[in-house]
């Protein structure tokens, strides 16, 4: 196989992509956002629930897309419960630099390495927006804004 | 009826004679042989139009219509020669029913403006078709937003089909316009387009028809179908970008307010108030896209040397290769497989999203088109998300088909 799509569709985000984590809707939510990919007509709905102290008690998503945006999507939720919504947005930040091929720096390794199996996106510019869609919905989730675009 | 050609056609017609004068084929992509199927969306060009573009450009070239010197009206005979030759190519009756667009959108957007607009009393309805490109809907819908037009959409059958009594049913005493494609951009259908004017037509009501398609694949004759306006585009043509045409009728033609003010289109302007030219030049704004229209023209003559007919069926005989292959895997759904169809094939895959799947032919060198198409309505009326296209060309091959039902079974392998 061409090497740029065996690391595009590595075994870990074929395995989120068919297999999403907290995949559904969240009945305690304290935030919730949309995301729409017009490009595309993919569609997210990130469910938020944070804590006292601001922090992320649990998080769901529903949606329809690709293989890219649903693993993202997947991973993204994997990894954000129990971090604060400032922390939310530091990873959000390093994995925007990742999936652009530039260094995520600020990000922990421990979860570099985890965001590392996304960044063979880079090398398809025309699909960074389907692994950006879910952070970016998050994030409106958590600002409690108008609905995120990936365009 | 097709409209008489400038060049004999021969007759016969081999794809692998004309792929040579598309130099692009033979790139290659990713290090594969480039499978070019993504001609619904753009046409490659022939070296005939690219040549006419840079001769005149290169030798002839000046600004049309206001100069008096040699060049101008060098200019000027080329550019008017170039709507002679969209007028035959459509059969108008005359060139003064054809003006120059920068393409199929603003030609739509022209007749919503300068046409239309004006005769739109609140609650007047526009009846559309649930597969127009969003090119012939959101210039609907600007008229529904500022004069309270109602939009009423005719439905397609399951096939894909479009019955010409479906518009009987859509026209009401308020319809002021039926606005269609000829052909299907996602599906490939064919309306019957001379029965469903005739149909509008009995009710008093005009017909706007999206050639954007159609007029590549089909032998177009506007006086046969009657139709009040024909729009078409350049660059899927085999022509270049930046370039389109609108046909209208002589009488709603000089009917229309102008569209864009400025140069060329006016009679006289002084302080105080402006008169306008005649169509079509009140409809052409500024320096119009000469070069462009050499090119289209170039397209048009280039297709003139070819038996269309014999393209058409070399074109059904690649669409029914590819349905067939495309079929037999149980894990696809076809969208669209109207009896009258072009060669477009639209298509769901199960558990693979469009987008992966066109990311995965790309790398085998093949390149088709994956999302909605501009075409949204249709595609919650077949209630898919997204749909990947292939669509063929007169230079495509089987082998090119079979390149890509390859590609696709690869994908279906990687991703699930």
């Amino acid at each position: 196989m061409d090497q740029g799509l065996r690391e595009l569709y590595q075994e870990v985000i074929l395995d989120h992509s068919r297999h999403p984590r907290h995949f559904g809707a969240l009945e305690d939510a304290t935030h919730t956002g949309e995301g729409y990919n017009p490009l595309c007509g993919d569609r997210v709905k990130i469910y938020l629930a944070l804590d006292a102290e601001n922090r992320i008690r649990d998080i769901a998503f529903e949606g329809k897309g690709c293989a890219i945006s649903q693993a993202s999507a997947s991973m993204m939720t994997d990894m954000l419960v129990g971090r604060t919504a400032k922390e939310a947005e530091r990873l959000m930040g390093g994995f925007l630099h990742l999936v652009k091929g530039e260094d995520p720096n600020g990000l922990a390794e421990q979860d570099r390495e985890r965001l590392e199996v996304m960044g063979g996106i880079s090398e398809f510019p025309m699909r960074v927006k389907c692994a950006t869609l879910a952070w970016h919905t998050m994030k409106s989730a958590l600002e409690g804004g108008a609905a995120a675009k990936t365009e | 009826m097709t409209a008489q050609p400038k060049l004999k056609p021969i007759p016969g017609f081999d794809p692998l004679t004309a792929r040579k004068d598309f130099e692009i084929l033979v790139r290659r992509v990713y290090g594969k042989p480039l499978a070019y199927l993504d001609n619904a969306a753009s046409a490659q060009k022939p070296r005939p139009v690219l040549d006419a573009m840079y001769d005149f450009a290169s030798g002839e070239y000046a600004n049309v219509h206001r100069g008096v010197h040699y060049l101008s009206a060098v200019a000027t005979e080329r550019y008017e020669a170039a709507r002679e030759t969209v007028r035959r190519f459509l059969n108008a009756a005359h060139a003064d029913e054809i003006v120059f667009t920068k393409g199929g959108t603003e030609a739509i957007n022209l007749v919503a403006h300068s046409y239309l607009a004006p005769r739109i009393q609140p609650g007047d309805e526009i009846v559309l078709s649930v597969m127009e490109h969003h090119s012939n809907i959101v210039p609907w819908h600007f008229l529904r937003e500022r004069y309270g037009a109602v939009l009423r959409w005719i439905d397609v059958n399951d096939d894909g089909s479009l019955d010409a009594g479906a518009v009987d049913a859509a026209i009401g005493p308020k319809t002021k316009l039926v606005s269609i494609a000829h052909m299907s951009n996602v599906l490939g259908t064919i309306t019957p387009l001379k029965e469903i004017v005739a149909r509008a037509h009995a009710k008093g009501v005009p017909v706007l028809a999206d050639g954007c398609q159609g007029a590549v694949h089909l032998a177009v004759d506007v006086r046969d179908l009657n139709v009040d306006f024909y729009v078409l585009t350049g660059h899927k043509l085999y022509g270049p970008t930046g370039i389109g045409a609108l046909y209208g009728k002589r009488a709603p033609l000089k009917s229309m307010r102008p569209f864009n003010g400025g140069g060329e289109m006016i009679r006289e302007v002084t302080r105080d108030l402006v008169t306008y030219a005649d169509p079509p030049a009140r409809f052409e704004a500024g320096t119009p896209p000469i070069i462009e229209a050499v090119g289209l023209a170039a397209a048009i003559d280039y297709l003139g040397t070819l038996d269309r007919a014999a393209i058409a069926a070399h074109e059904s005989d690649l669409l029914a290769h590819a349905t067939e292959q495309v079929k037999e895997l149980n894990w696809v759904r076809v969208i669209g497989e109207a009896k009258d169809k072009g060669s477009i094939l639209s298509f769901e895959t199960d558990g693979i999203h469009a987008h992966d799947v066109a990311t995965i032919l790309d790398r085998e060198g093949v390149a088709v088109r994956a999302g909605h198409h501009c075409a949204q309505p249709l595609m919650e009326r077949f209630g898919a998300a997204s749909t990947t296209r292939a669509s063929f060309a007169l230079y495509n091959t089987r082998e090119e088909v079979d390149v890509f039902v390859a590609a696709l079974r690869k994908a279906r392998s990687i991703l699930t």
